[in-house]
């Protein structure tokens, strides 16, 4: 079978070079859009950052980017960038950390999509003289200096598994809705989570049937939700580690018959979590300040850049508003605590 | 006509036997369907809870527009993958409606949605009649351009339940006999389209454009302008099933609607319309897209491996397509000894 | 008349080197990359050369039975999902079963072998159609991915193969793999330009009723052309996770649209019947050197999507526009001919 029939008479095909005359307008408004990106030869005091998050376009990583921004301008100097892929793509990172490599970038700060699948590019950015930060999540660790952490992942285990607890009782099966399958950041707090499960006697009556990922996609995260409660009719709550899969299944669990019966808590973005607390459909929830996040790795870039730490453990250096930040085990900065949102604190916040 | 008159040409059987296979051809989708609530059912009684019901429906609903809409394009031989991104815009767009105008009447978000959807598709339209080039190529480019322009427009912004009236977000969970209302609009949808596509004469225009375009062509059938009408009906579809889509997940952002447009060709050919035009019904299209869409909640609900479900889905349309062969093949078989015996 | 209308044949070697299409999709990569060297800072140099060529590796190797598969007129969407699965089987066998690696490349190839006679065997067997099964296959094969990898990744390849998988050939910045890449396409080039089965695909292209009259085993040709394509995905897939150290099942995920985009970039006819490998390869490099260019400019993703998609969509239009432009000249000059003719 034909796959297509072609429509008009047979003279076909010749100028392709129309469309290389539009490429070439674009490329040529691309080439006046850029700014140099580099100033390698400058003081140590001047230099430039580029962040590559894990995908554009998503309101935590917006607050947390912001950040970076506001911290960048503050201290002068600095050239602030972002770059990185609309899809949460650790292949389209590469790219994007190539061309860094190839603007001579002096710090690039990313959260990895894949632990190892940007590391080949990030060594060969580190060749070409560039300092590597990961935030949020991390890479393999002889691919950074430094990792800036929002929390302990213990302490994110430890809060997640208190808020369940103390609204079911210590007791009945729960689940995990968590991003996609190899987030570092998710995994990382799951195990701590299972680990507690095991150890703390508190926890010996509650029963965690199943993981799920909703890959921190709005539709996916929300049918999944609704999967987990058709399948385990005894479910008594969920913990969602994430901003997108706690917000889909607030909306579920909040149009649904389910709303208040089964308990929902994780971490979550307090903008997109009112309406859920002030319905009742949500008690509480957890979070960090994830602006703080970029601009710790701003100041982390300086004292890199200037030398006066290397990032290994032990290490300290000023951030702001921040005060003193210290370098700790497995080359790790620890922002600060988990907030607990309720009805109560909610509206003090506004991220 | 009676009975008792033997038909004297044989074109009239040949309808019928078309006929025969249309009806078998839905029936045996329609059958898998219900094999699958019956058998989740069995071992899961909560799979037809009155939630689980509504549930199943909601999820169908937005599917089911968006296979009516594909189905008009396929069977005249042409393909919108578009769709995804035309959704993701309206939807976006539906959210911006109400940051804009926060009071405006609900009638108005659904004709803004069900207008900027029909542009949408009008473009897709002109660009493959006008260049005369398929539209697997041209949709495919408009899929990204469309997408761009959801992601620029859209930035890192997002519209959530509060930004919205509490009764636009209310629509998608109110029932009638614990049917929602979705739901019901999604069946007139396909009701009207059933007979619009039996009875109109412009309905039979695009059969006959998918079966052999040449000869729709000589026979003074507007083809361009049908082609166009087809594409524009599926933007509007889409773009209802965009503002419906506000409605029910109330968080609308640059991705929305991403992938959405191989599901709704998967839907479309499992549901027994030919890919290269001229057969199949809305109606199958819109059985297929139920099936699919209650697919992946029975599995959830069987317990299956959440790793299994896209391998079966894709074990799933390679069916359809094959059993729709060996439908054909019989078909003409019966033709051929049907004629043999006519001369 | 002008010259394209004229059969192939009827037109110079010569000429046909420079002013066929293929030329023209040349002409046109060349044109862009000054553009991008003299308007895009940083662009001028071997780095650029090494991480445009790097990135353009997966696709131009699926581009290869793509092309001759759009060529006879049908299409694979599954070529991506073929290299997913290979990848998954990869990090399971590897890692799991712990096999030598050779043979885990052997085993990978053969379940690419095996995808692509699963696509044959419904196409030219059966003969249902080829976009529909595709699509069909596309999501069978990413599912199985899932199945055989589950949510696991897996990241402890041999460090040997994975530098070497992205190392340059000294200071040219070309990548060492891109050898084995020239050596496909001088293959799928002479395939296609140089024997009669090559030809045959053309001919199939035009019109398979009239091909199966000349002799050419339609349902056989096709078949194989399906497995080829399953084999060099396979072996996408393999580069793929050597390249980036892991093996996962999204692995390559969603490249199947830039392939065929690249294809038909390359001036591969949708309508089948009409390309070259010249033009492919270039149409390949095009794409990914707007894209890099783009990417190095500081401009987000959003824009490359848009470039994207309004490529495809003029290069498809482009041809038909101006076939119809000269069409309607041709038409006008011979008018004012007879008008001449008969005013004398």
């Amino acid at each position: 079978m034909k796959l297509f029939q072609e429509g008009g008479s047979a003279t076909r095909r010749r100028v392709i070079i129309g469309a290389a005359v539009a490429t070439a307008a674009i490329m040529a408004l691309a080439g006046c859009a850029t700014t140099g990106g580099s100033s390698s030869g400058g003081s140590s005091s001047k230099f430039s950052i580029a962040f590559v998050p894990k995908q554009l376009n998503n309101p935590y990583t917006d607050v947390e980017l912001g950040g970076g921004k506001k911290a960048a301008a503050a201290l002068s100097g600095v050239t602030y960038s972002v770059v990185g892929p609309n899809t949460a793509s650790a292949s389209s990172q590469v790219s994007y950390i190539n061309t860094l490599t190839q603007k001579k970038i002096n710090v690039i700060a990313i959260a990895a999509n894949d632990p190892n699948a940007v590391c080949s590019a990030l060594n060969q950015a580190k060749t070409g003289g560039a300092k590597i930060i990961t935030f949020d999540s991390d890479t393999a660790k002889s691919c950074r200096s430094l990792f800036i952490n929002q929390v302990n992942t213990a302490d994110v285990a430890s809060v997640e598994l208190k808020q369940l607890g103390e609204q079911i009782n210590y007791e009945g099966d729960f689940a995990i809705l968590s991003a996609t399958a190899n987030a570092t950041n998710q995994n990382a707090w799951i195990a701590d989570m299972k680990a507690d499960l095991k150890s703390d006697p508190k926890y010996s009556k509650m029963n965690l049937v199943t993981t799920v990922y909703g890959n921190d996609d709005d539709t996916t995260s929300f049918q999944v939700a609704q999967g987990l409660l058709s399948t385990y009719p005894n479910l008594k709550g969920i913990i969602s580690p994430t901003t997108v899969g706690i917000a889909a299944t607030a909306r579920y669990l909040s149009t649904s018959s389910y709303k208040g019966k089964v308990i929902l808590t994780g971490l979550g973005l307090p903008n997109q979590m009112r309406q859920y607390v002030k319905d009742g459909t949500v008690k509480e929830f957890a979070l960090w300040d994830p602006a703080k996040i970029g601009q710790a790795a701003v100041y982390a870039a300086k004292a890199l850049v200037a030398g006066t730490i290397t990032g290994k453990t032990g290490d300290t250096f000023k951030a702001g508003s921040l005060g003193t930040l210290k370098v700790g085990a497995d080359n790790t900065v620890i922002v600060g605590g988990p907030t607990e949102f309720d009805a109560a604190n909610i509206d003090n916040y506004n991220f | 006509m009676t009975q008792a008159t033997p038909p004297a040409v044989y074109e009239p059987r040949a309808g019928r036997a078309i006929g025969r296979i249309f009806v078998s051809r839905e029936f045996s989708v329609f059958a898998a369907l219900a094999v699958l609530i019956i058998v989740t059912e069995v071992v899961n009684p909560r799979f037809l809870s009155a939630q689980g019901i509504k549930d199943l429906l909601l999820n169908s609903t937005i599917f089911v527009i968006m296979a009516v809409g594909q189905a008009l394009v396929i069977i005249t031989k042409n393909v919108d993958l578009s769709v995804g991104s035309i959704l993701g815009l309206t939807a976006y767009g539906t959210g911006a409606v109400f940051a804009t105008f926060p009071h405006i009447p609900l009638p108005f978000v659904f004709l803004i949605g069900i207008v900027f959807g029909a542009i949408l598709g009008a473009i897709n339209g002109f660009i493959v009649t006008l260049a005369g080039v398929p539209a697997l190529v041209i949709t495919l480019g408009t899929l990204y351009i469309f997408r761009g322009i959801n992601n620029a427009w859209a930035g890192s912004n997002q519209y959530f339940v509060g930004n919205e009236p509490a009764e636009f977000g209310n629509m998608s969970v109110q029932t009638l006999f614990g049917i929602p209302w979705f739901a019901l609009g999604a069946l007139v949808i396909v009701i009207i389209f059933a007979i619009y596509m039996f009875s109109a004469r412009s309905g039979r225009d695009l059969y006959a454009i998918g079966s052999d375009t040449d000869a729709a062509r000589l026979f003074g059938i507007k083809v361009n302008a049908r082609v166009v009408g087809a594409f524009v009906a599926c933007g509007a579809l889409t773009g209802l099933a965009g503002v419906l889509y506000a409605s029910r997940f109330n968080s609308v952002g640059a991705d929305t609607g991403t992938g959405f447009e191989l599901q709704i060709v998967a839907a479309v050919v499992v549901g027994g319309v030919a890919i290269f035009g001229g057969s199949g019904t809305v109606t199958g299209a819109a059985i297929g897209a139920v099936l699919l869409t209650t697919m992946t909640g029975a599995l959830a609900a069987l317990n299956v491996s959440k790793f299994w479900q896209q391998a079966i889905v894709g074990v799933l349309i390679i069916a359809a397509i094959l059993l729709d062969r060996i439908l054909s093949i019989r078909t003409a078989r019966k033709l051929r000894v049907s004629e043999a015996r006519n001369v | 008349m002008s010259e394209t209308t004229l059969p192939v044949k009827a037109r110079s070697n010569v000429s046909r080197l420079f002013f066929g299409r293929n030329a023209n999709t040349v002409y046109a990569l060349v044109l862009i990359v000054i553009l991008a060297s003299i308007f895009v800072p940083y662009f001028a140099g071997t780095a650029t050369v090494s991480f445009l060529l790097i990135d353009a590796i997966p696709i131009l190797l699926m581009a290869m039975p793509m092309a001759l598969i759009i060529i006879t007129g049908e299409i694979d969407l599954s070529v991506a999902s073929t290299a997913g699965l290979s990848a998954a089987v990869m990090g399971v066998l590897f890692h799991d079963a712990h096999w030598n690696i050779v043979w885990v490349f052997v085993a990978c190839i053969v379940v690419g072998l095996l995808c692509g006679a699963f696509n044959g065997i419904l196409i030219s067997t059966i003969g249902l159609p080829s976009l529909a099964v595709t699509i069909g296959t596309l999501a069978l094969f990413r599912g199985l991915a899932l199945v055989v990898i589950g949510d696991n990744a897996v990241a402890d390849f041999p460090v040997d193969l994975t530098t070497w998988a992205t190392s340059t050939i000294g200071g040219t910045g070309i990548p060492t793999f891109m050898i084995i890449v020239a050596v496909v396409v001088v293959i799928f080039g002479i395939i296609l330009h140089f024997t009669p089965f090559g030809r045959a695909l053309y001919a199939l292209g035009f019109s398979k009723e009239a091909a199966s009259f000349v002799g050419i085993r339609v349902n056989r040709s096709k078949f194989w052309l399906y497995v080829a394509s399953g084999g060099i995905s396979a072996f996408a897939g393999i580069f793929w996770v050597l390249r980036y150290s892991s093996a996962q099942s999204d692995s390559v995920q969603g490249l199947e649209l830039s392939v065929v985009a690249a294809v038909l970039l390359g001036g591969v006819s949708i309508f089948g019947g009409s390309g070259g490998i010249v033009g492919v390869v270039a149409g390949v490099l095009i794409i990914r050197t707007v894209n890099y260019s783009l990417q190095l400019a500081g401009l987000p993703d959003t824009v490359l999507t848009i470039v994207t998609g309004t490529l495809l969509v003029l290069s498809v239009i482009a041809p038909s526009v101006t076939a119809r432009i000269r069409r309607s000249a041709e038409r006008k000059r011979s008018r004012t001919l007879i008008h001449d003719a008969t005013a004398a």
